[in-house]
C-alpha cells in the first residue's frame, strides 16, 4: 500500500494512529486533577506538535541525509508565513491560498539562499546560512522594503495581521467590527468540539486536524524520499563527496534539491502556523529557531524517519508545559513536606521550570547527545533490543539442551 | 593514436615545477604503468587526467575530446574511472548499496530527481550490482556496512564499482600501498583477469615493481616531472637511465 516496505507502511500507520488520538493520549489526567496542568492535548498545542514536526521532518532532508548542518531555516519558515499572511490580506481568508504560496515562496527563497551557500561545506555553509537568515531576520524587523517602496510588506515590529479594510479580492466583505478568520471552505481553524467524559475533557480541533493532516503527508513523503535512489543519492553526499564526484555524479544539483525540498518543509510550517494563528512577527525567523529546529532532530534522532516528529514533540512539551509551571504551583507541591524542608525543594526545582525551562531541556539535549548519539529513536531501539534479549533468553533456558 | 593523449603538459606549484612538458600516449586495451621514485609528479599527472587539477600547459585528449576545464564528474561521464590510493567508498552505506550508486550513474547521469520511486523497485540497477558483487566475489557481503571491511575489500569494492560504470579506462593510483602479500597478489589476479575479461584501457600508478611487472605491457618512467622512457617491461628492467632515476648515480 502507498507504495511503501511493510515496515515503513506500519511506522506510518502508527504515526497515522497517533495524530489521529492526540486529543485522548495527551490529555491523561481528568481537567481538575492536579496532574491537569501535564495535560497537552490543547488545540494550540497540538498544532505545534505536528507544525513543528513537519519542519523537522524537512529539516532532517538535508541535515539527516546530506549532513549540511543549516543554521537558518528558520527564515524559511518566516517567509512561508508571511506569504501566508499575504494571501489572506489580499485573496482570501481560505488556508488553502495561504498555504500553497507559503510553500512556494520558501521554496523560491530557499533555493537563492541555497545556490550562493552550497558553495562552500562544513561549518562555513552553516555560518552562511546562518549570515542569510539573520539578513532576512533584520529585513523583516526593520520593514526595509515595504520602507523603500513606501508601503508595508513585512510590518516591521509589529508584524501583521489581517484586518477587516483588507481588499481580499474573492471574499465578500466583512461586517466593520467583525474579525476576519482562517477557514477551509468555511470550516474555520479555531472551531472545536468539546467532549467530556466523566472528569476528563477532550478537545477536537478543526485546525490542528488539517495540520495533521498536512504532517501525514509531509511524512510520507520523506519517507518516500528517504527510500528514493534521490534519497541514496543524499546519503552518498554525507557519506563521501569525493567518490561521488569520481563516479559521474554532480554533488551540487543532490544538495540544492534537498535544500530547496527542506526549504518547502520549512514554509508549509510557517503557512500552517498563519493558519492556526493569523498572525505573524518577524521574531520567528530570530536565529534561536533556526537552532531549535536543529535541537529537535538532535534529540528525536538525526537521520530517522520520526526522530525529528518526535524531537518537536517533546521540545515543545516542555517548552509549553514547564514554563507554566511557576513558584505558586510549586508550593502547592511541596506543602506536605515541613516548613525548611519545602522551601528548599522548592528552591531547586523552580530552577528547571518555569522561565528556567531552558536549563532542563538543555540538560537532557547534553544527556541524550552524550549518552545516546542517535537521540530518542536510538533510545527506542535499545529498549527494543533489551526486550527482544531477555525474551529470547528465557526461551533459550525454558528449551533443554540437546 | 591512444585512447588518452597527454601533450607537452606542465603543472607548477609555487616555486615547484611539478611536471614538465610531459608526452604521454596511452594505447587502448593496454595495461600501462607509470613509475617513478618519489616525488617524480606521479599523482600531480594523474590528477591533471581526473579534473582535479588543470595544467597550465598542454593538453589531455580522452577519446579525442579534451578533458581540460571539466569537472571530475564529467570526466568520469566521458569514460574515465579512478581508483584511489585509499580506498574511497560510500562507509556508511552498505556494500550494496555502495555497488548501486555507479549503477545509478552510469543509468541516468551526473543528475536524476528520482525521488519519488523506491531503491529497490529499480531491477536493472540492482541486478546489475548484484552481479558485480558476485564477480568480486563480494556477493555474502552484499548487506554488511561497508566502512567494516577488510582493505582487501574495500579495494575489491572500489574496483568493482568502478567497473559497473563500464568505463574505457581504469585509473588506479597505487592500488597495493599498504597490502599485505596475499592481498597484493588477489589484487594482481584481479586486474589480470580485468584486463583480459573485457574492452577496457587500464593506466596504473606504481610504486611496487613487482605489481608493476605482473600487470604492465607498456611503461613510462617518470622522473623530476617529466618522462625519462617509455618502453615494454624487457626493456624497462635493464635500462640504466630507469636504475640510476630510481638509485642514484652510485647504483
Amino acid at each position: 500500500m502507498f507504495k511503501l516496505e511493510k515496515s515503513d507502511l506500519s511506522l506510518l500507520i502508527i504515526v497515522a494512529v497517533l495524530t489521529l488520538f492526540a486529543p485522548f493520549i495527551l490529555n491523561p489526567f481528568p481537567a481538575d486533577s492536579a496532574m491537569s496542568q501535564f495535560n497537552a492535548g490543547y488545540p494550540d498545542l497540538m498544532q505545534r506538535f505536528v507544525i513543528f514536526g513537519i519542519f523537522a521532518v524537512g529539516f532532517n532532508i538535508l541535515f539527516g541525509l546530506t549532513g549540511y548542518l543549516s543554521f537558518g531555516h528558520a527564515a524559511f519558515l518566516g517567509v512561508g508565513s508571511y506569504a501566508a499572511i499575504w494571501m489572506m490580506k489580499l485573496l482570501t481568508m481560505n488556508v488553502i491560498p495561504a498555504i500553497v504560496a507559503s510553500v512556494v515562496v520558501a521554496g523560491l527563497i530557499s533555493f537563492l539562499v541555497g545556490w550562493i551557500s552550497l558553495r562552500r561545506s562544513g561549518i562555513y555553509f552553516s555560518i552562511l546560512t546562518l549570515a542569510f537568515a539573520m539578513m532576512m531576520y533584520q529585513l523583516a524587523y526593520s520593514d526595509l522594503f515595504g520602507q523603500l517602496f513606501g508601503g508595508i510588506l513585512t510590518g516591521g515590529e509589529t508584524g501583521l495581521q489581517p484586518k477587516v479594510a483588507d481588499p481580499r479580492i474573492l471574499d465578500a466583505p466583512l461586517d466593520p467590527g467583525a474579525n476576519p478568520k482562517a477557514h477551509l471552505f468555511g470550516l474555520e481553524m479555531g472551531s472545536s468540539f468539546k467532549l467530556d467524559i466523566a472528569g476528563w475533557q477532550f478537545t477536537f480541533n478543526a485546525g490542528y486536524y488539517i495540520a495533521a493532516f498536512a504532517m501525514l503527508c509531509a511524512f510520507y513523503l520523506s519517507i518516500r524520499i528517504f527510500r528514493s535512489p534521490f534519497g541514496m543519492m543524499l546519503r552518498a553526499v554525507k557519506s563521501n563527496q569525493q567518490r561521488m564526484n569520481y563516479t559521474g555524479l554532480n554533488s551540487k544539483p543532490y544538495t540544492l534539491a534537498a535544500f530547496v525540498i527542506s526549504g518547502m518543509y520549512a514554509g508549509l510550517a510557517g503557512g500552517l502556523l498563519v493558519a492556526m494563528d493569523t498572525q505573524v512577527g518577524a521574531e520567528r525567523m530570530f536565529w534561536t529557531a533556526s537552532g531549535e529546529v536543529v535541537i529537535m532532530t538532535i534529540l528525536g534522532g538525526v537521520g530517522s524517519l520520526i526522530g525529528p516528529v518526535l524531537g518537536a514533540g517533546v521540545l515543545k512539551y516542555m517548552e509549553n508545559i514547564l514554563s507554566k509551571i511557576n513558584k505558586g504551583v510549586l508550593e502547592t507541591w511541596f506543602s506536605f513536606m515541613p516548613d525548611g524542608m519545602s522551601d528548599f525543594f522548592i528552591a531547586i526545582t523552580n530552577l528547571f521550570v518555569g522561565k528556567q525551562w531552558h536549563i532542563t531541556t538543555g540538560v537532557i539535549f547534553m544527556l541524550v547527545v552524550i549518552y545516546l548519539p542517535g537521540g530518542l529513536v536510538e533510545g527506542g531501539r535499545r529498549l527494543g533490543n533489551r526486550f527482544q534479549r531477555s525474551g529470547k533468553e528465557r526461551q533459550n533456558h525454558t528449551k533443554p539442551a540437546e | 593514436m591512444g585512447i588518452l593523449e597527454v601533450k607537452n603538459v606542465g603543472k607548477r606549484f609555487g616555486g615547484l615545477q611539478a611536471l614538465s612538458e610531459v608526452n604521454l600516449s596511452i594505447k587502448e586495451n593496454s595495461v600501462h604503468a607509470i613509475i617513478g621514485p618519489n616525488g617524480a609528479g606521479k599523482s600531480t599527472l594523474l590528477n591533471c587526467l581526473v579534473g582535479k587539477l588543470i595544467p597550465d600547459t598542454g593538453s589531455v585528449m580522452f577519446d579525442g575530446r579534451s578533458v581540460l576545464g571539466r569537472a571530475p564528474f564529467e570526466i568520469n561521464q566521458m569514460g574515465i574511472s579512478r581508483v584511489f590510493q585509499t580506498p574511497e567508498i560510500f562507509g556508511d552505506l552498505s556494500v550494496l548499496e555502495n555497488m548501486m550508486i555507479p549503477c545509478f550513474a552510469k543509468r541516468d547521469g551526473a543528475f536524476e530527481m528520482n525521488a519519488f520511486s523506491d531503491v529497490m523497485s529499480q531491477k536493472d540497477v540492482l541486478e546489475k550490482a548484484e552481479h558485480m558483487l558476485e564477480e568480486m566475489n563480494m556477493a555474502d557481503k552484499r548487506h554488511m556496512h561497508s566502512a567494516s571491511l577488510s582493505r582487501g575489500d574495500k579495494r575489491r569494492l572500489e574496483i568493482g564499482m568502478c567497473l559497473s560504470q563500464e568505463p574505457r579506462l581504469l585509473l588506479l593510483d597505487e592500488p597495493t600501498a599498504g597490502m599485505a602479500r596475499a592481498d597484493t597478489n588477489n589484487t594482481i589476479d584481479l586486474l589480470k583477469q580485468i584486463a583480459a575479461d573485457r574492452d577496457i584501457t587500464i593506466a596504473i600508478i606504481e610504486h611496487d615493481m613487482h605489481v608493476v611487472f605482473s600487470l604492465a605491457n607498456r611503461i613510462t618512467v617518470l622522473a623530476q616531472g617529466t618522462p625519462l622512457v617509455e618502453d615494454d617491461p624487457e626493456n624497462i628492467r635493464g635500462n640504466p637511465k630507469v636504475r640510476e632515476a630510481y638509485l642514484g648515480e652510485s647504483a
